[in-house]
């Protein structure tokens, strides 16, 4: 019955060339559709309902004389409760529903590929670890789960893909996270979500989906760049952290081999697991985290480092720990 | 309501007339003069919030912008949102219809605190020439949201003044809630029980109690915007040490409870216009007036709502969920009690009736359509899209402008003495109704094809449903231009009404219209419950 009518809604709009839905293309489009069609039901049926019955009273009911007395009516504690209860039930309903979607959307899966967003007005820096930098762009392979790590360097924006069904603001002086599984090739709509200023409404973009062939076609192509541990391996000695944070400097500070994904006690007492957000409040007000017995020596490095050098120092503290994982067998 | 008492004899003296002169309106103590100023003054910001709509609209034909640059364009969006929202709808039936009636309905003289209501009425416009004369002068550009840290360390327009008009405004609300809650506690005519009050002023109290508890932190809230605009001081932006998202947070602890500062009056406006043209008994009135308490509490604890795609954890969306969609049932039940209040009763159709009819089919949408948004997987697609424009302007302007207009037209008798012609009024109201849902319903489809809300310019496939959007705006602008029209006209060639025109039922329609400024010669005694319309069969008691 339901297919019957989104089927007539359908054609109709495709007569008018009204856009009735975005393309469904992402694993989670068709589960959020679905709901959005039993929602779609739900309201038709109340509001069909309540019309209908307004528009009947309106005719049965109405004054035929100015004197008219109409008799008396009793208000009614089981209709009270029956129109208390109904909704509370579909509510009930509709919250499990709605929530177990959404907890399945929003965690993405442990082997997704990591692509890194950075928002400023009024464009996104999209970047790739292999290296390819993109604006305004997002190359991404089909069927692969895949994870963007996004940050602000002005005011808040928002990442919005409308055919994958996924949106998430994109916040300064955070990181936040949003993750897609890209199930049809093609061109996608991408939005900023959130008002951000002046060309709010041009900073905006498309999603290239391709076959996993074509993606390392793309990503092969192109000019040579380096990946982005590479860069901010270059990074890491430009800025002299080298000096301390190695294994030779002498034990001024914490060896950062290995450290990625590792709970650490902090001097504060609080143990928290060494990832994106610690490694960069370390680096911008290294005091807040200090790991074991070292002296408070680091000195900030707030205002020299923009958000994308930030990616790309995570990116070789990253790759650092992965090393110490296959070489130190 | 029988109520037995003498009312003054037809001497032609009434609160209109009896002093003349500027002085005698500016330095006014009588609550009916003070809510026709603040009908004068939120008519106006009514207009220019209107007008900022009708050029919005129809900027939006064509999807690379008709008429403006972004930069204006964001502004118009802007101004609009500020006005409607903090100085039209805040304040509309609350200010105008609430202190107009709240005396009235409980057999008093006065409010409780009738020079604070004055206070509160110059508080209201010194914020509102401030919110006025930033917007005439440069404008604005944050939206009615001001999110740091775009407003405070990044927009260039003048977001601190009117910021500052915002926060004054704040006070008036603050200064009006502390009267009414006062009023309706104190002041209720002998046998005035609390059950036997209209729902309009149930609804009035569920108001004031937001008005009181919510405004401060609103005030707050702008006030530590202003520190970090001004002064820099590191509150809300990250690079001078803030949270962006505490802002958000203490913003939508104010400004969703304000929704329904907003959509409650209209509520109550609605169960009076409901029961007098059915001439009915309202159907389950504790469960209505109770769920306008109901409302009024869970709205407050409803704000992570606005959040759900910040990153806030999913357990907190999960926990702000939940109580979303518990609003939902208290809403349910009034439109139900509505609805059914009309079986069996004997219905006409004058314009008030159609303005709350409507309003019942409008909010049932409004209402319905919030399900989707309280649903959190549909909420992240939903989100920041036109879909919860359409879905708001169906609460706030199906909803509480539909109430608004049903009210004024229901006690404009009352409140002028005189009769418009209820002809034009059904017209203007069909207008209303059917530019309404042209407007706003193609939005709802817009939202989910995904396009955002507050593009100046837009991908061309989204322009069938904003032309459709844009034209149903003009007919919505002009079904508002009608009533004025006709209501400007009435003040002088209307006939006059009597006591009670519609032959509703409530204490102010015992006494004269216009009434005399002390509204009752005598205080009424209270014998009946509300809405006690004769039943065949004998008078009920």
């Amino acid at each position: 019955m339901m297919g019957f009518f989104q089927f007539g809604i359908n054609s109709l709009a495709a007569l008018m060339d009204i856009p009735m839905q975005p393309p469904v293309a992402s694993s989670i489009a068709e589960g959020v559709d679905q709901l959005y069609l039993l929602l779609t039901g739900i309201t038709l049926f109340f509001s069909v309902l309540i019309f209908s019955i307004i528009f009947y009273f309106m005719i049965k009911y109405r004054r035929r004389s100015e004197g008219e007395v109409p008799p008396e009516t009793h208000s009614s504690l089981f209709l009270e409760l029956a129109w208390t209860i109904i909704p509370s039930l579909m509510c009930v309903v509709l919250f499990v529903w709605s929530s177990s979607l959404y907890i399945r959307n929003a965690r993405p899966p442990a082997a997704s590929t990591e692509i890194f967003v950075i928002g400023k007005q009024w464009m996104w820096h999209i970047q790739h670890p292999e290296g390819p930098r993109e604006i305004n762009e997002l190359h991404v392979p089909i069927g692969v789960p895949v994870k963007l790590t996004m940050t602000s360097q002005d005011v808040i924006h928002d990442f919005y893909i409308p055919a994958f069904r996924v949106k998430k603001d994109v916040l300064p002086g955070r990181y936040s996270s949003l993750w897609f599984q890209p199930t049809q090739t093609g061109t996608f709509h991408l939005f900023c979500a959130q008002y951000c200023g002046t060309n709010h409404s041009e900073m905006i973009g498309w999603v290239y989906v391709m076959t996993p062939t074509d993606y390392a076609a793309w990503l092969a192509g192109g000019e040579k760049t380096e990946s982005m541990a590479q860069q901010g391996e270059r990074l890491f000695s430009q800025f002299g952290c080298g000096s301390c944070h190695t294994p030779e400097a002498g034990g001024r500070a914490p060896s950062l081999v290995g450290l990625y994904g590792k709970p650490q006690k902090l001097q504060s007492g609080e143990t928290r697991v060494v990832d994106e957000a610690l490694i960069r409040q370390a680096i911008l007000v290294p005091n807040t985290v200090r790991i074991g017995n070292f002296e408070p020596i680091m000195p900030t490095y707030q205002g020299q480092i923009d958000e994308e050098q930030m990616l790309q120092l995570i990116a070789y503290v990253k790759s650092l720990g992965s090393a110490e994982r296959t070489n130190g067998q | 309501m029988s109520t037995g008492q003498e009312i003054p004899a037809e001497s032609g003296v009434n609160y209109l007339n009896a002093n003349y002169g500027i002085k005698s309106w500016l330095l006014t103590f009588d609550h009916k003069r003070i809510g026709l100023l603040y009908l004068v003054s939120i008519t106006i910001m009514f207009i220019v919030g209107g007008m900022a709509a009708v050029l919005m609209r129809l900027h939006l034909v064509e999807p690379q912008g008709a008429l403006f640059e972004p930069e204006t364009y964001n502004k118009m969006f802007s101004t609009h949102g500020i006005i409607m929202v903090f100085f039209f709808l805040v304040p509309s039936i609350p200010a105008t219809l609430g202190n107009f009636l709240i005396p009235l309905m409980i057999g008093a003289r006065d409010v409780a605190f009738p020079k604070l209501n004055l206070l509160s009425w110059y508080v209201f416009i010194t914020g509102a020439a401030l919110a006025l004369f930033a917007t005439l002068s440069g404008g604005v550009d944050t939206g009615w949201t001001f999110y740091p840290p775009y407003s405070s360390l990044y927009s260039h327009s003048n977001v601190t003044v009117v910021a500052l008009g915002v926060f004054i405004a704040g006070f008036s609300s603050i200064l009006t809630g502390l009267n009414f809650i006062v009023t309706i506690h104190k002041m209720r005519a002998p046998g005035m029980t609390w059950f036997r009050l209209p729902l309009f002023i149930w609804a009035m109290y569920a108001t004031s109690l937001i008005f009181v508890l919510g405004t401060p932190v609103i005030a707050i809230t702008v006030f530590l915007l202003g520190l970090e605009r001004v002064l820099h001081v590191g509150i809300f932006d990250p690079s001078v040490g803030g949270d962006p998202l505490l802002f958000q947070h203490l913003f939508w602890f104010y400004s969703h409870p304000a929704v329904y500062i907003m959509i409650l009056p209209g509520m109550g406006v609605v169960s009076e216009l409901v029961t007098a043209f059915s001439r009915k008994k309202i159907f389950g009135y504790s469960f209505v007036a109770f769920s306008s308490l109901s409302i009024a509490v869970i709205s407050f604890v409803v704000w992570g709502h606005h959040m759900f795609v910040t990153g806030q954890s999913i357990y907190a969306g999960l926990v702000f969920s939940v109580l979303s969609f518990l609003v939902a049932i208290p809403s349910a039940v009034k439109v139900f009690n509505w609805t059914a209040t009309l079986y069996r009763g004997s219905i006409s159709y004058q314009a008030p009736m159609l303005y709350a009819l409507g309003f019942v089919g409008l909010f049932t949408i409004g209402g319905l359509t919030g399900l989707f948004l309280a649903s959190l997987a549909t909420d992240v697609h939903l989100n920041g899209t036109y879909f919860i424009v359409a879905h708001f302007h169906y609460v706030m302007v199906g909803g509480a402008v539909m109430a608004f207009m049903g009210g004024i037209h229901f006690w404009w008798p009352k409140i002028t003495g005189r009769m418009y012609p209820d002809y034009w009024a059904r017209i203007a109201a069909a207008i209303v109704f059917v530019g309404f849902n042209l407007t706003f319903f193609p939005q709802f489809i817009l939202g989910y094809a995904g396009m955002p809300r507050r593009y100046a310019i837009y991908p061309a496939e989204f322009q069938v449903l904003n032309v459709m959007s844009s034209a149903g705006a003009s007919i919505l602008g002009i079904g508002y231009l009608i009533p004025l029209i006709y209501l400007t006209w009435s003040m002088r060639y209307g006939k006059p009404a009597g006591r009670n025109p519609w032959g509703a039922k409530g204490l102010e329609w015992t006494t004269l219209s216009p009434p005399p400024t002390e509204n009752f010669e005598e205080i009424p005694i209270v014998t009946e419950d509300a809405y006690n319309y004769p039943v065949a069969g004998g008078t009920r008691v």
